[in-house]
């Protein structure tokens, strides 16, 4: 029903209900644009989905992974994803801490899908220097990434097929928007009897000096 | 020191975690006067000015010069001021200089991966100056020729389209005024108040006029194949941004805006073409927006599985909480903005929500004992910062503030507790609860939680 041909006709249009207000020429061809080639699709089309459509050819291995992370990851990631004592990221262990009260949400205790560290890693890391790693090399990365969170073997080949084939150990860990979960009512009068301040800011001391040019 | 990033919450370490009460320990600190933090106000004088500079703004009320009072003529009406052709772009009054963006150097590991903050508490009426709207970033500000900027369709389209910016302003165009929230709003609060100024507590927020091509008539001119029911929107900086969008959503309200309040977008805010999807996580409205992708399921990206999901006390994270919840804050007393002695104010602040229209507002000064329904004369757009105003008098005494929104669904704001509540303290996003402030005898202004 989302199927917008060219030159529709209004009276069908107006059945989807969709597109009743709207001006003469919004469905028309308006003839801006060109078509684009399959190249120009193809040098940005980079995402992948969990099912490993758009994952490209290549293969990686743990072993060529940790040596690009630690060239060009653990100075912001620290050795081997626990953080380096910066704030960035720790990409590894965490596990069984989201109910604690210091969750850490890593790739390994956090992550519902290894597709999606490969589509990251390739768009916007290394931070600062996004799409210069070449497919193997993400390949590579991702294979130590998974491999340091205890997910796949230290003698696996991590490609197309591999990696849409992971499983991650939180994937049953999300659930789909249930809100509103909160119910409160418009009280007008004696809403309530105790009126206690339990937390005050100005005790925390972590705000930023609001005289300081910035 | 308790410093609580609300992104990378994960990765805080042993030395920052820390010494600060968990706000539920039933802390009740004697109330007592606490000498004023003067560092915190925008200008010398505060405390004496109670008694002096009648009719300023607290945050004006630096002492005046006699020399320019009546029955004295000031220089300015003496001599020429500047000429027209000085100042090409304007600029605020230098007196309003502090009136900037700040940013929380602590929040995050970079300053090119992290967020400034709207000056919440300096403005007025329901529309944000271009130059003082938070931005969030992932990558840094794009510096973007949009002579080379190209936006690219493609998928699960009839016909794959390629548009130059010249393109897109050739083509039918709308104007809306959206409010464009962060989903982390608030979110440094879950576990106490920590931010001594409404500009950190609530200003991952602005309000524009957005204009722009509706996104449905760029999915007309691609024709959506029947299999499409998602989009992926893709940013062209350094983080290279990407949300999957639900094609309802898409096809209802989203436009491609490459204008903010009548002039083409700031840098920051994604120059020349971003995505707006109104009343959604601002996350979503994708900045330097390169590429659509049309396809029959959501791609799961690093920024709606690992972030901008919310983990709640069972240990299983909501994904796709989109829409930004019914929200206010009263504006015009707040941490920055101390009161100037008993008698006469106007109590105004600003409600939004996600799901439409803002219907009413109410007020408690007595930290929620008893609530009067404030004016919301002004304009009440949808998915807009609505501003509320309610006449009132201080007699000096301790007050506790706080504003409480109600949308058209019926829905009413809720308390930090009732959150905390169903939410743990964990979620870092979505916070939305009513914020209380504790106006001191002194005037000053505190932001605190209650029981």
């Amino acid at each position: 029903m989302f199927n917008f041909p060219k030159n529709i006709p209004a009276i069908s249009a107006a059945a989807f209900g969709l597109m009743l207000a709207l001006p003469a020429y919004a469905s028309e061809d308006l003839g801006l644009g060109r078509a684009a080639t399959a190249d120009e699709i193809a040098g940005w089309n980079i995402d992948v989905r969990p099912d490993g459509v758009g994952l490209p050819p290549g293969q990686g291995t743990v072993e060529d992974g940790e040596a690009i992370y630690v060239e060009r990851c653990s100075h912001c990631h620290g050795e081997f994803g626990y953080g380096g004592g910066s704030r960035y990221p720790q990409l590894a262990g965490g596990e069984g801490t989201l109910t604690s009260e210091d969750p850490r949400k890593t790739i390994g205790s956090y992550w519902p899908y290894a597709s999606t560290l490969y589509d990251y890693i390739k768009r916007a890391m290394p931070f600062g220097e996004a799409q210069t790693l070449t497919d193997n090399e993400v390949y590579s990365v991702t294979a130590f990434l998974l491999n340091i969170n205890d997910i796949v073997d230290d003698d696996v080949l991590m490609n197309a097929e591999t990696l849409a084939g992971v499983v991650m150990p939180n994937v049953g860990g999300f659930i789909d928007d249930d809100r509103p979960d909160v119910a409160n009512t418009a009280c007008m009068e004696n809403c309530k009897d105790d009126v206690t301040i339990i937390s005050f800011a100005k005790k925390v001391g972590v705000t930023p000096d609001l005289e300081q040019e910035q | 020191m308790a410093r609580r990033r609300y992104e990378e919450l994960e990765t805080k370490n042993q030395a920052d975690s820390g010494e600060r009460p968990p706000a539920d320990s039933g802390d009740t600190e004697p109330r007592t006067m606490v000498a004023m933090d003067r560092r915190r106000f925008l200008s010398a004088g505060v405390a004496a000015g109670a008694t002096v500079a009648v009719g300023a703004t607290a945050m004006g009320a630096k002492a005046a010069n006699p020399e320019n009072l009546p029955p004295n003529v000031p220089e300015w009406s003496q001599v020429l001021g500047e000429a027209v052709d000085q100042a090409p772009y304007g600029a605020p009054s230098p007196f309003e200089a502090n009136v900037v963006r700040r940013n929380v150097e602590w929040l995050t590991s970079t300053t090119e991966a992290s967020i400034n903050f709207t000056p919440l508490a300096n403005l007025h009426g329901i529309i944000t100056p271009n130059g003082l709207c938070f931005c969030r970033h992932h990558g840094g500000a794009a510096e973007v020729d949009p002579a080379d900027h190209r936006l690219i369709v493609h998928g699960l389209v009839d016909r794959e389209l390629i548009f130059t910016m010249d393109d897109l302003l050739r083509m039918p165009s709308v104007s809306r005024i959206h409010f464009l929230e962060c989903a982390a709003n608030g979110g440094m609060e879950w576990r106490g108040a920590q931010m001594e100024a409404l500009q950190f507590s609530h200003g991952m927020i602005n309000c524009c006029e957005w204009t722009g091509v509706k996104l449905k008539t760029l999915l007309e001119q691609a024709g959506l194949k029947p299999k499409a029911k998602w989009l992926l929107a893709e940013g062209a900086d350094a983080a290279g941004m990407t949300r999957s969008i639900p094609i309802d959503k898409a096809l209802e309200d989203c436009i491609l805006v490459y204008a903010q309040n009548g002039e083409m977008l700031r840098p920051e805010q994604g120059y020349p073409l971003r995505l707006l999807v109104p009343g959604w996580e601002g996350n979503m409205s994708i900045k330097w927006l390169r590429r659509i992708e049309v396809g029959d399921q959501p791609w799961h990206t690093r920024e709606e599985t690992s972030k901008y999901t919310d983990l709640m006390p069972s240990g299983k994270a909501r994904r796709f909480t989109w829409q930004q919840e019914t929200n206010s804050v009263i504006t015009s007393v707040a941490p920055e903005r101390p009161l100037n002695g008993k008698g006469f104010y106007e109590l105004s602040g600003v409600a939004w929500t996600g799901s439409g229209r803002i219907k009413r507002v109410d007020i408690s000064t007595d930290g929620g004992r008893n609530w009067t329904t404030a004016d919301i004369a002004g304009p009440t757009l949808d998915k807009s910062l609505t501003r509320f105003r309610m006449p009132w008098r201080w007699n000096g005494d301790e007050v506790l503030l706080q504003s409480r929104a109600m949308d058209e669904t019926g829905y009413v704001q809720p308390t930090f507790t009732q959150l905390r509540r169903e939410r743990g303290t964990w979620s870092i996003y979505h916070r939305h609860a009513i914020q209380t402030w504790l106006v001191r005898p002194s005037g000053e202004v505190e932001n605190v939680q209650l029981s």
